[in-house]
């Protein structure tokens, strides 16, 4: 495997997780508990397209076949999509929407914290601008999680349950694989072992701090899908976020 | 999200390229090209230039082309487009048929670029402007006293992180029980 593929894969992660991420949370817009929630959500999923923008016309540029961001978003099937499953998980109520948020949130932060210091120029540059959007998510979705836990014994309940249930799809993005191993010894992105630590201090003080009990760190976790493996859920987004350009692939704004 | 050609965002790239007959003395001095695009405001904020907003980060005449750079405010930003069509038009408008603009990165934008005149038209329109400067700590954290742009009292409280776009957060004042947009400090 060559540095240039193992990158072209890497950034292909970083920007599918954003844009399935914000796929999500678009779903809510027109149902969201409170209009500040609405436009809250929005606002995240805003970013987390930009930033996927960002990613794969970095990737498709890689790719060298001529195609866009647009291209690689609504014209690839399940099996080439290499986003994290837990960006792919139904929204649920809104407990399991927040613990979904903020698990990733936490993972985001700190990724795009080390990638600052990416050897990849271009990779630095989008990390930087990315990190103070994420460092807002991140504070929003924490705020949250220790309402809800710390709230009410119905909102305890809920977000406990939330956090049980979403819980074997938080370690796939702490897990290295051989293209993250590749990519660390080449300095372009970082150690995982030490975004897991990060994570997982972070994770266990505001569960804590949310009167939340924390599952075994070392439990069983889902993976596959930073190698295209997806849960069923993938399909149904899909199908709705690419219906248009793919019913009529001239269509433009 | 299909978006229009002008988007690409690049960590230091060219955006657009325009060039049209020419239909005056295309090359102004480069002060009455700043005073131009200061014209040009932000339509999501209309009172405030994109200039104030320092969203333009330099201009530079390459014989009779005029290179603009700028730093888009943030990722998904709706506006990016919009502001990028509005800044061609302006120069058009003013005779400047040959125009290039760049997109940069990096440094990513921060609102620190947001000039005194920016900051109190901001306030003047009901906005409360970024309080402090983008310091790791003030994005983590330890709230600083956002003043209510109506009443100027410092009883506030935040009721959303995000407000009506991405670059601002819903207050609410607590004595004249008005709700305002703060413009985050990032």
């Amino acid at each position: 495997m060559t540095t240039q593929h193992a990158l072209t894969e890497y950034l292909l992660r970083l920007g599918d997780s954003d844009i399935i991420l914000a796929q999500r949370l678009c779903e809510w817009i027109g149902n969201a508990p409170a209009l500040e929630e609405e436009m809250a959500l929005g606002n995240v999923a805003l970013d987390l397209i930009g930033q996927a923008r960002s990613w794969l016309e970095y990737a498709a540029e890689l790719q060298g076949e001529g195609r866009s961001a647009d291209d690689l978003s609504f014209g690839r099937n399940e099996r080439e999509y290499r986003n994290l499953l837990i960006t792919e998980q139904a929204n649920g109520n809104y407990a399991d929407t927040l613990a979904r948020q903020y698990l990733f949130d936490a993972w985001h932060y700190y990724l795009l914290q080390a990638l600052c210091d990416s050897k990849d120029a271009r990779i630095a540059a989008i990390a930087a601008k990315a990190l103070k959007e994420v460092t807002y998510h991140l504070r929003r979705s924490s705020a949250w999680v220790k309402r809800l836990g710390d709230g009410t014994d119905e909102s305890h309940q809920k977000m406990q349950q939330a956090i049980d249930d979403i819980w074997t799809y938080s370690g796939e993005m702490l897990l290295a694989d051989d293209i993250d191993n590749l990519l660390f010894e080449a300095g372009i992105a970082p150690d995982s072992a030490a975004i897991k630590a990060q994570w997982q201090a972070h994770v266990s003080a505001t569960l804590e701090e949310a009167r939340l009990d924390c599952p075994p760190m070392d439990s069983y976790m889902q993976q596959g899908g930073k190698q295209g493996l997806h849960t069923e859920q993938l399909g149904f987004l899909l199908a709705e976020m690419q219906f248009l350009p793919r019913a009529y692939p001239d269509a433009v704004w | 999200m299909r978006q229009p050609p002008l988007m690409n965002h690049r960590a230091n790239s060219l955006i657009a390229s325009d060039r049209r007959p020419a239909t005056s003395a295309s090359q102004l001095p480069l002060a009455r090209v700043w005073q131009l695009l200061d014209e040009v405001l932000d339509p999501e904020v209309p009172v405030v230039s994109v200039v104030e907003l320092g969203i333009v980060r330099d201009l530079q005449w390459q014989e009779q082309q005029l290179q603009v750079t700028l730093t888009p405010t943030y990722s998904g930003c709706p506006a990016t487009a919009f502001i990028e069509q509005e800044i061609l038009q302006a120069l058009h408008q003013a005779g400047i048929a040959d125009v290039q603009l760049h997109q940069q990165l990096a440094p990513a934008w921060t609102t620190d670029w947001i000039s005194e005149s920016g900051r109190n038209k901001l306030h003047d329109y009901g906005i409360a402007p970024p309080v402090g400067s983008a310091s790791k700590r003030s994005l983590l954290g330890e709230e600083p006293v956002i003043a209510c742009p109506q009443c100027g009292s410092e009883h506030t409280e935040r009721v959303s992180e995000f407000g009506s776009t991405a670059c601002k957060a819903l207050y609410r004042c607590t004595d004249c029980l008005e709700p305002f947009d703060y413009f985050k400090c990032i």
